[in-house]
C-alpha cells in the first residue's frame, strides 16, 4: 500500500482484575492509508472497542495496561509519547467517535459553544472566527438552518442529529485518521443510513483514514475497502471487504455470515455459531474458536493457529481455512 | 381463522408532558388508535424504529400500563374489568420476556428461585415438593444445563440469560408470550440460537407470540403476520412475507430498503431510500397523515386529511392515500 | 414430523463457560472487606466495646459495689492502683468509665434499630407506593425536620423529665428517623425501575412481595452504611444531653454524666474529663469506621448497578 498513516503492530492490551487478567488485545496489528476505510468486525468480547482506546490512550488504567505494541501515526508511537504531546494528538490527529453521541456530549453547553470552545482551545481562532467555522462544519454535516441548530443543548437533538454533531466534532480539527466505534449502532435504520452516507463522504472528501469499528457486517461492506475480523483479542480474518464477504476464510466469519438473518429468507432453522462467546478469564487452549468451529480438530485444540497472510492479501488465523465455505 | 386471544380496539395511550423547564405542557402520543388482533398460534411481528409506541403497546397489552381510551380483551373480555383473581389468572396466561437480559434477573436470587419465584406468587399452581423438578424440566426446556441452577445470574452469558428469562415466562404454562425486543441486545452468533428456541418452543408448545423489534430481518424469521408502527400509530399490517416483501406504506418501504443489505458478491443493493427529515415530536405529531413530513410522496392532501388504514388494492390495510404496492422511489443511493 | 430439539443445539459447550457458584454480590462484599485494614481496625474495636458492655468484670474492672469506693480515696490521680485515677466518691474511675460502655451501647443499638425498621417501612411503602402514602409520610418527615433536633429533644426530654436508657432512646429516634428515611424512600424509587421489579409484576407479585423481596434487599446497601453512622450519632446525642442535663441522671454511668461532673473540676482534675471523653470518641469512631469500610467496599458493586 501507498505508505501507511496509521501502523498497529503487535499490541497487547490486558485487564487485571481481581478474578483474573483479561487479555483483552492479544496481539493485533494492521496498517491503514489515506482515504481508505478498514473495518474491523467483531462481537463483545472481541477487544475491538478495547484497541481503539488503547490507541486513544483513553483506557483507565488501572485496571487496563497496555502492556506490548506500538501504534505508529507517520512515524510517531502513539503509545509512546507522554500525556502531554498524547492531548495535542488527540482530536487533531486521531479522533474518537462514539457510540451513544448523547453521552459523548456536555449537556451543559450548547453544541455551538463546544464547537466554538473546540476550535478556539485547539486552533486558536478568534470567537467570530470559530463561530463561523462552526456553522459551515454543521452544514457540511448535513445539519439544517446551523445557526439556530448552534444555540440547542444536546439533549434537544434527535439521535441522528447528535451523531452527525459528533462528526462535525470530529472533524473539526481535520485529523488525520478517525476512529469511529459503533458510531450507529445507536440509531435507527433509518437514520443509519443517513449518517453512514455522511462518513463516506466526509471521508472521502477529508482524504481520512477510518477505522469503522462494528458489529454489522453489511455495515462494514457497505462502507469499507478492507474488513478485519476479531475474535477473543486477536484478529481471524483481514482482506478486502467484498473478498472477505463472499468467500471468507475463517470459520467464525463465515459463521457469521451464516447467522445474520437475512428479509429475503425466511429460514427453517437460523444457522447460527453453536455454543456461548468466549469466556475471557478462560480461553479455551490453541485457537479459542475450536469450541465453536464445525471444522475443529485435535490440531485446533492443541496449538494457536499464527495470523499470516496466506494468499496474497487476505490473512487469517486458522487451521483449515482452505475447507471454509460460505 | 383460530381463536383471538388478545384483541386490541383503538387504544390510546397519552403520557402528560410536564416540561417546566420549556413551559409546555401536553400529551405524548404514544400510542394512538391502534387496533390489532393476536390469534391463537401465530406469532404477530410489531415493527418500528424508536418512539414509535410498540414499547407502550406491550406494556398496555401486559396491563403494566392502562390505556387512555380504547379496550384491550383477552378471550374476549375486557381487561379492565378483571377481577383480582382474573388479573392473576391473566398474568399466568400471558408473560413477557424483555430486552434487559441482565436486568431482568434480580441479581441476589439465584436461578432456582427465579425460576421458582412464580408459584411463590401463583400459590396453587405446583406444590412445593415438585419445584426442583421443574426446575430441571424448565433448563432442559430452554436448552441449559439442569446442575446450573443454584448459581447468579451474573455467572451466565447474554444469551444463556435470555433462555433463563425465556424459561420463567414458561413457569406458568402460559399461551401467550410478549416479546420485547428479546434479542436485540444479543450477539449476532447468539442471537441466531434464541429466535431458534422460540421458533421451536411456539412449536412445541403451540404458544401465540407478541414479537416486538425493530429489526425487519428477525422479524422476518418468525412472525406470521406483521404490523408496522409509526408514531403511534399502524401504517400497515398483514401476512409477514407480503409486507415485508412487497411493502405497500412508504414507510415500511423506507424500513426495508434502509437494511444494509449484500448481496453474495458483496454488492449493496441499488434502490436505498434515504428518508428526509427526523422524526417529529410526539408531543406534537403532524396534522393529517404524521409521516408526510418525511415522505418523498407527500402532497397537500396529506396535510390536510389523515388516511385511514384501509385496504386500499394492495391486499393489506395500509394507512396512506397513495399506495403503490411495489418500493417504487425516488432518492436512490 | 419429529423435529430435532434445538435445545440440546444450545447446551452444547455451556458446563464450561459458568464459573465457580462462589460469586453472590455479597460475598465479593465480604472478601473486600476481609482485607481493608479500615474494617478490621473499626470491628476489633467495637469487638472490645462489646466485651465491655456485656462483661465488663472480664476488663480488670474492680465491680460497682459502693463498698468498693472509700471517700478518703477522693480524686486522685492516675496510679498502679487506679489506672484512671478515682473520681468524687473515691471510686475507681476506671471502672465507672469501662461500664458506662454499656449504656452507650444499648442506646446506639435501640436507637440504630428502631430507627431502622421504621425508615424500612416508612421509606419503602412511600418510595414504592408513591402518591397518596408517599405525600403523607414525606410530609410529616418534612415537619419533623423543620424542629432543631437539639432543642427539640431537650424540651421533649425535660418535660418527661424522668431519665433512663429508654426515653433518651425513643426521643433520639423521635427526631432522627426522617433522615433515614427519605434515603430509603430515595433508593426504593431509583429501585422500582429496575428490569426485574418489571417482571415481578408481569408474575402478578403483589406491590408487598415486590418491596420486600426484589426492592428493598437490593437497596439495603446504603442503609447498612447509615446505620452505622447512626449509632454514633445516638451515642454522640445521649452524651450531649445528659451533658446538658436532660438525658440520663445519677445513678445511671454514662460518659456523657461523667462529663458533664468533670468539667466543673477540669484544673484539678483534668483526667476526670479526659478518660470518658477518649472513651466516647473511639466508640463513636469505630462506628463510623465501620460505615466507612462497607461504603467503600459496596462503592464498586453500587456503580455496577
Amino acid at each position: 500500500m501507498a505508505e501507511p498513516v496509521l501502523e498497529v503492530d503487535d499490541l497487547h492490551v490486558e485487564f487485571r482484575t481481581e478474578e483474573g487478567t483479561v487479555k483483552a488485545v492479544d496481539g493485533i496489528g494492521y496498517r491503514i492509508a489515506k482515504g481508505e476505510v478498514l473495518a474491523i468486525l467483531g462481537e463483545s468480547g472481541s477487544g475491538k472497542t478495547v484497541h481503539a482506546r488503547a490507541i486513544m490512550r483513553i483506557l483507565d488504567s488501572p485496571p487496563a495496561h497496555i502492556t506490548a505494541g506500538q501504534a505508529k501515526l507517520h512515524e510517531v508511537d502513539v503509545l509512546a509519547l507522554d500525556e502531554a504531546d498524547m492531548r495535542a494528538v488527540r482530536g487533531a490527529k486521531i479522533a474518537m467517535l462514539f457510540q451513544d453521541p448523547h453521552s459523548a456530549l456536555d449537556p451543559v453547553f450548547t453544541i455551538g459553544g463546544q464547537l466554538v470552545e473546540l476550535l478556539r482551545t485547539r486552533r486558536g481562532f478568534s470567537k467570530h472566527e470559530a463561530k463561523t467555522m462552526s456553522t459551515e462544519l454543521l452544514s457540511r454535516v448535513g445539519i439544517a438552518s446551523p445557526e439556530e441548530r448552534m444555540k440547542a443543548h444536546p439533549h434537544e437533538l434527535s439521535g441522528g442529529i447528535a451523531q452527525r454533531v459528533m462528526v462535525a466534532m470530529a472533524i473539526a480539527l481535520e485529523p488525520e485518521v478517525l476512529l469511529a466505534d459503533e458510531p450507529t449502532s445507536s440509531l435507527d435504520v433509518t437514520v443509519q443510513a443517513q449518517v453512514l452516507d455522511l462518513l463516506g463522504s466526509v471521508v472521502a472528501e477529508n482524504d481520512m483514514a477510518m477505522v469503522l469499528i462494528t458489529h454489522n457486517l453489511a455495515v462494514a461492506v457497505g462502507l469499507a475497502d478492507r474488513i478485519a475480523v476479531m475474535y477473543a483479542g486477536r484478529m481471524a480474518e483481514l482482506g478486502p471487504a467484498k473478498d472477505v464477504y463472499a468467500s471468507p476464510i475463517h470459520p467464525y466469519t463465515a459463521g457469521l455470515l451464516r447467522a445474520i438473518p437475512d428479509i429475503d429468507v425466511r429460514e427453517e432453522r437460523l444457522p447460527g455459531i453453536k455454543g456461548t462467546p468466549p469466556n475471557m478469564l478462560r480461553l479455551p487452549s490453541g485457537c479459542p474458536f475450536h469450541p465453536r468451529c464445525p471444522l475443529a480438530d485435535e490440531h485446533c485444540v492443541e496449538e494457536m493457529p499464527p495470523f499470516e497472510e496466506v494468499v496474497p492479501g487476505r490473512w487469517t488465523a486458522c487451521w483449515h481455512w482452505t475447507e471454509v465455505t460460505r | 381463522m383460530s381463536e383471538v386471544l388478545i384483541d386490541v380496539a383503538n387504544v390510546v395511550k397519552h403520557f402528560p408532558l410536564n416540561d417546566k423547564i420549556f413551559g409546555s405542557s401536553g400529551v405524548i402520543h404514544a400510542v394512538d388508535d391502534v387496533s390489532v388482533q393476536l390469534h391463537a398460534g401465530e406469532v404477530l411481528g410489531i415493527v418500528g424504529e424508536s418512539g414509535c409506541g410498540k414499547s407502550t403497546l406491550a406494556n398496555l397489552i401486559m396491563m403494566l400500563e392502562q390505556p387512555t381510551s380504547g379496550t384491550i380483551s383477552f378471550r374476549g373480555k375486557d381487561v379492565s374489568t378483571f377481577s383480582k383473581s382474573e388479573r392473576l389468572a391473566y398474568r399466568s396466561q400471558v408473560q413477557m420476556v424483555f430486552q434487559d437480559t441482565l436486568g431482568s434477573l434480580d441479581p441476589r436470587m439465584t436461578i432456582a428461585d427465579v425460576l421458582t419465584e412464580p408459584y411463590n406468587v401463583h400459590r396453587n399452581f405446583l406444590p412445593k415438593k415438585d419445584w426442583p423438578d421443574k426446575v430441571r424440566q424448565l433448563l432442559a426446556l430452554v436448552g441449559l444445563d439442569p446442575n446450573h441452577a443454584n448459581r447468579y445470574p451474573h455467572q451466565f452469558s447474554g444469551g444463556q440469560r435470555q433462555r433463563i428469562c425465556i424459561a420463567r415466562a414458561l413457569a406458568l404454562d402460559p399461551i401467550v408470550l410478549v416479546c420485547d425486543e428479546p434479542v436485540s441486545a444479543l450477539d449476532v452468533s447468539v442471537q441466531a440460537q434464541i429466535i431458534n428456541l422460540l421458533k421451536d418452543l411456539q412449536e412445541r408448545l403451540g404458544l401465540a407470540y407478541i414479537f416486538v423489534a425493530h429489526d425487519l430481518s428477525v422479524v422476518r424469521q418468525i412472525a406470521d403476520r406483521v404490523a408496522v408502527m409509526y408514531l403511534g400509530q399502524v401504517v400497515e399490517t398483514g401476512d409477514e412475507a407480503r409486507v415485508l416483501l412487497q411493502p405497500s406504506h412508504p414507510y415500511t418501504q423506507a424500513l426495508v430498503s434502509a437494511l444494509p443489505e449484500a448481496d453474495d458478491a458483496g454488492v449493496i443493493k441499488s434502490g436505498r431510500i434515504i428518508l428526509s427529515g427526523d422524526l417529529p415530536n410526539p408531543a406534537d405529531p403532524p396534522s393529517g397523515c404524521r409521516f408526510r413530513t418525511r415522505c418523498w410522496m407527500a402532497q397537500q392532501k396529506c396535510a390536510d386529511e389523515e388516511p385511514a388504514l384501509i385496504e386500499r388494492g394492495t391486499g393489506r390495510p395500509t394507512k396512506c392515500h397513495f399506495v403503490t404496492p411495489t418500493v417504487d422511489a425516488p432518492a436512490a443511493v | 414430523m419429529s423435529r430435532p430439539t434445538s435445545t440440546v443445539e444450545g447446551a452444547a459447550g455451556l458446563v464450561d463457560e459458568v464459573e465457580q457458584p462462589t460469586a453472590t454480590l455479597w460475598s465479593d462484599v465480604w472478601r473486600k472487606l476481609k482485607k481493608d485494614n479500615q474494617f478490621r481496625v473499626a470491628v476489633v474495636m467495637i469487638a472490645i466495646f462489646m466485651g465491655m458492655a456485656i462483661a465488663p468484670q472480664l476488663f480488670f474492672t474492680k465491680g460497682l459495689d459502693p463498698a468498693q469506693c472509700h471517700l478518703e480515696d477522693t480524686l486522685q490521680s492516675p496510679s498502679r492502683a487506679h489506672w484512671f485515677g478515682t473520681d468524687l466518691l473515691g471510686c475507681d474511675y476506671y471502672t465507672r468509665v469501662v461500664y458506662g460502655t454499656r449504656t452507650s451501647m444499648e442506646v446506639g443499638l435501640i436507637v440504630a434499630s428502631a430507627t431502622m425498621v421504621i425508615a424500612l417501612t416508612l421509606g419503602g411503602a412511600a418510595g414504592y407506593f408513591g402518591g397518596a402514602t408517599d405525600m403523607t409520610i414525606s410530609r410529616i418527615a418534612d415537619i419533623f425536620f423543620c424542629v432543631p433536633t437539639l432543642l427539640g429533644s431537650i424540651l421533649l426530654l425535660s418535660l418527661f423529665n424522668t431519665g433512663g436508657v429508654a426515653i433518651v432512646a425513643l426521643v433520639l429516634v423521635f427526631f432522627g428517623w426522617p433522615d433515614m428515611t427519605r434515603l430509603v424512600r430515595s433508593t426504593v424509587i431509583s429501585g422500582k425501575r429496575r428490569g426485574y421489579v418489571r417482571s415481578a409484576e408481569t408474575l402478578g407479585a403483589s406491590g408487598n412481595r415486590v418491596l420486600r423481596r426484589h426492592v428493598l434487599p437490593n437497596g439495603i446497601a446504603p442503609v447498612l452504611v447509615f446505620t452505622a453512622y447512626i449509632v454514633g450519632g445516638a451515642v454522640a446525642g445521649e452524651a450531649s444531653l445528659t451533658f446538658l442535663g436532660v438525658g440520663l441522671r445519677l445513678p445511671a454511668i454514662s460518659w456523657g454524666l461523667q462529663i458533664q461532673i468533670a468539667q466543673t473540676r477540669f484544673s484539678a482534675a483534668p483526667y476526670l474529663l479526659f478518660f470518658p471523653s477518649l472513651f466516647l470518641c473511639l466508640f463513636i469512631g469505630a462506628f463510623v469506621l465501620l460505615g466507612e469500610s462497607i461504603r467503600d467496599a459496596l462503592d464498586v458493586k453500587l456503580a455496577d448497578g
